[in-house]
């Protein structure tokens, strides 16, 4: 059983907190999501089993469903107010008014249920004079700062918005972790509360140095390829391999130590005299630790630093991109292959520590493989209790309440 | 009422977590992040560093960029804003009596946290059995870049490798171009959210039972399961994500939108974000851009403005670039249309009423450098909200108060333990 076993969750589902409805429901919470009549319109976000569009084929809606349970009923149904009633967690991202208008706004939740913690998420939190703008991840992660931060050395291309929404994922963390810091008050005193996170104030704060940068330093940054933004273009860190594949060549080296092991490196692979900047790598190996801002500062370091990464391009243009990652790897050196997603389901490390997870799903009659723990705890583990729940599930949870 | 008074306003309240005490070994942001978060609501963090290295094993402390006029080891910016309202400790654990002292400090603490490299804690001689056996209710999160068991155990990570090896950076990238990948750490950052969750809800569970835990965290299999739907189509339909044209991260295809992208302006590098979610706001969008393109039949329904993609965003594109990005929200914003400037710094953090108002840039005191604005907290709590005061500690700013104040060491033993470089 998970940590969270015995905490009961009321979602109303919705893309800014369905992911924070998984993390609590994979943890152990007893989550149910409910659904307007008809489903979910995230029912409707492909892609689709067999590329078969229908409310029970959503493989989007499967991800963030998992170990949950399903009710469909609209918002004013007193049945539902019953849920809540019964339940630790209110989980929703409607606007004010909608709850207020079904008589589930905290206002009179707070009266009847004192205990309840209530967790919002909006697009610009609940009293934005922006509540009613209309809001995508896209538009989220564009006034938020991670796009200013993402993209090419060309500057005639785009800003680059990350993909996989993971500007409903930050909210959601955000959600997920100021309930538990709710519930483990209230379970001292009593109290509840209400929780008002903020989509577009969490995209903002999960900017690293283009937020704490400017802050303190009026810090300005450039948008790169394939590695951190900057005052200034940077020298490139992610190469392409022999295979068409990239790879990440990680930190710069920073003392000698690392130096000799990119020489050793270079040698295991019988490079090394290949390499016309060898030379400069030796020089390297006679450094102390260089602080990481101080390395542009001088001409001779300058010339040994740039060395290192033409020594990484040169190794690339040699190598497969996974040859590269676990051949610098094993001699110390930080880096890691560029995979598509779904690649890591077949990665020796991954499967060694059983990350591919299986569930069920009977009336399909298939076993599908899902992204697995992001946590592995040794006495309440992380699982996936169930599948997502078909549409109207577990209804009977509406006529009999909590079980 | 939540958002209506500043932040700030709100009346002293005793923090959600002021029962709570953590021994901190973690660092960076991937670590320091998660205890940060914590710190915010009262609980107490006791972040020990290495006072022969002067915690350099972090290298925020000494990165760019810093402090006008520290190049040391208290001019980063970064340590700062990651460390604010925590207790900083100085042991070195390779004498026996600093390892005497951080037992100590475990014996009174409701949990350890770091983020070293695999291996290190148990050679330090603070595995989890150890940390069990001075503590047996301890929770212990550890965090590093491939967890503590695995092939790659042994491997260096930092937050763009986590991203690389996850799948984090490839899905981030224009349409058969290398990867853009992500311009900050990402994954530090949501590295730092998945161990504060693990790291609460173990709390959680041991408030309720007296049970600890040790909790192994891969950064890269968090980062991992950022990608869900996609994942799942891959080993539902077989379809993987890197294939042709594939990914195309500005577009949308969960939910399928077109046009969805970020689109030139008239100003220079100037970008503005539009998401098309449905037919009608493509209706919006085709009335407000009036030419006849807009209007094709085609284009009405969904199904052939997807059809028709790399055309109909090179129309946007070309209307979208002759205005700036103020006309264009205006233009699509009063008609219900999903539209954003692609925001600088400088407009999101000092132009934005919404992180404004929402007391989102705290200015904390530095012991060194004075009052200085850091990252808040993007949720208010009615009860118990949060509350960031105190900048990063210096390097072992608080040896006296914790060395006296938590283990009741007098001040002589502890001007004896510094004379000794103990601390």
């Amino acid at each position: 059983m998970g940590p969270l076993h015995g905490v009961r969750v009321v979602e109303l589902s919705h893309e800014l907190v369905t992911w924070a409805g998984k993390l609590l429901a994979d943890l152990g919470a007893d989550v149910v999501v409910v659904e307007p009549s008809g489903g979910s319109p995230m029912r409707a976000w492909g892609p689709f089993v067999d590329d078969e569009p229908h409310p029970e084929r959503s493989l989007w809606w499967w991800h963030y469903n998992t170990s949950k349970r399903g009710v469909m009923t609209p918002l004013d149904d007193p049945a539902l107010a019953v849920l809540i009633g019964g339940a630790d967690v209110f989980l929703v991202a409607e606007p004010v008014a909608a709850l207020t208008a079904a008589g589930l706004d905290w206002e009179v939740l707070s009266r009847t249920h004192p205990g309840l913690v209530m967790t919002s998420v909006r697009p610009f939190g609940r009293h934005s004079a922006r509540d009613h703008e209309p809001c995508t991840d896209l538009t989220i992660l564009a006034q938020g700062g991670p796009v200013w931060a993402c993209g090419y050395d060309d500057h005639t291309l785009p800003p680059v918005r990350g993909g996989g929404n993971q500007g409903f994922h930050t909210a959601s963390h955000f959600a997920a972790m100021t309930t538990l810091v709710a519930l483990l008050h209230r379970d001292r005193t009593g109290q509840g509360q209400l929780i008002d996170v903020s989509a577009h104030a969490a995209a903002n704060v999960t900017t690293e140095v283009s937020t704490y940068g400017y802050l303190a330093t009026g810090y300005e940054i450039v948008r790169q390829t394939g590695r951190h933004a900057g005052p200034a273009l940077s020298l490139p860190t992610q190469f392409e391999c022999a295979d068409g594949r990239h790879v990440n060549a990680g930190l710069v080296p920073r003392k000698g130590a690392d130096f000799a092991a990119m020489l050793a490196w270079l040698d295991g692979l019988g490079l090394r005299d290949q390499f016309p900047l060898s030379g400069l790598l030796e020089v390297g190996t006679a450094w102390g630790i260089v602080p990481v801002s101080d390395i542009m500062n001088d001409a001779l370091t300058q010339e040994v630093y740039a060395a290192a990464r033409e020594a990484q391009q040169f190794v690339a243009s040699r190598l497969g991109a996974y040859d590269y990652f676990i051949s610098a790897q094993r001699h110390g050196l930080t880096a890691g292959i560029v995979y598509s997603p779904e690649e890591v389901f077949d990665d020796p490390h991954f499967r060694a520590r059983g990350w591919p997870t299986a569930v069920e799903h009977p009336e399909l009659d298939r076993t599908v493989t899902y992204p697995g723990q992001p946590y592995r705890f040794t006495e309440t583990p992380w699982a996936i209790s169930r599948r997502a729940p078909l549409l109207g599930e577990h209804q009977s949870l509406l006529t009999t309440g909590w079980d | 009422m939540i958002g209506s008074v500043p932040w700030g306003a709100h009346p002293s309240t005793p923090g959600a977590l002021g029962h709570i005490r953590i021994c901190d070994l973690s660092g960076q942001l991937a670590g320091a992040g998660a205890t940060r978060f914590l710190a915010a609501f009262g609980a107490e963090i006791i972040r020990v560093e290495d006072p022969v290295t002067k915690g350099l094993w972090d290298i925020v402390r000494q990165m760019a960029p810093k402090f006008p006029g520290d190049n040391g080891h208290e001019g980063g910016t970064g340590f700062n804003n990651h460390n604010v309202n925590k207790l900083g400790v100085t042991l070195d654990l390779r004498t026996a009596r600093g390892k005497e002292l951080l037992a100590e400090i475990v014996r009174r603490s409701d949990a350890v946290t770091e983020n070293f490299a695999a291996g290190v804690m148990d050679r330090l001689g603070f595995g989890f059995d150890q940390l069990r056996a001075l503590k047996p209710d301890i929770v212990y999160v550890s965090n590093c870049g491939f967890g503590q068991v695995g092939p790659y155990g042994a491997f260096k990570s930092w937050g763009p490798v986590t991203q690389a090896v996850s799948g984090v950076t490839f899905q981030s990238g224009l349409a058969d171009r290398e990867p853009a990948g992500w311009g900050y750490s990402y994954m530090d950052h949501t590295g730092a959210y998945i161990m504060g969750i693990a790291l609460l809800a173990a709390l959680w569970h041991r408030q309720r039972t007296g049970q600890g835990q040790w909790i192994d965290m891969s950064c890269t299999e968090a980062g991992a399961a950022m990608n869900g739907p996609a994942m799942l189509d891959a080993t539902v339909n077989g379809r993987p994500l890197r294939r042709a044209g594939s990914p195309s991260s500005n577009r949308s295809a969960a939910p399928a939108m077109a046009p969805h992208g970020i689109y030139p302006t008239s100003e220079p590098d100037r970008w503005v974000a539009i998401a098309c979610r449905h037919d009608d706001d493509w209706s919006a969008i085709a009335d407000a851009i009036g030419e006849p393109w807009a209007t094709e039949p085609t284009l009405a329904a969904l199904a052939g403005r997807l059809a028709d993609q790399d055309r109909l965003d090179a129309l946007v594109a070309a209307w979208t670039v002759r205005r700036s990005r103020r006309d264009v929200v205006a233009a699509l914003r009063p008609a219900g249309v999903a539209v954003a400037p692609v925001a600088t710094q400088r407009e999101r953090i000092d132009e934005d009423p919404d992180t404004a108002g929402w007391g989102l840039w705290p200015t904390v005191r530095h012991t060194r450098h004075g009052d200085v604005r850091v990252d808040g907290v993007p949720a208010h709590l009615s009860a118990t909200d949060w509350h960031v005061r105190r900048g990063g500690p210096l390097l072992g700013e608080d040896d006296d108060a914790v060395l006296t104040g938590l283990l009741g060491l007098d001040q002589v033993e502890v001007d004896q333990l510094r004379a000794d470089g103990v601390i």
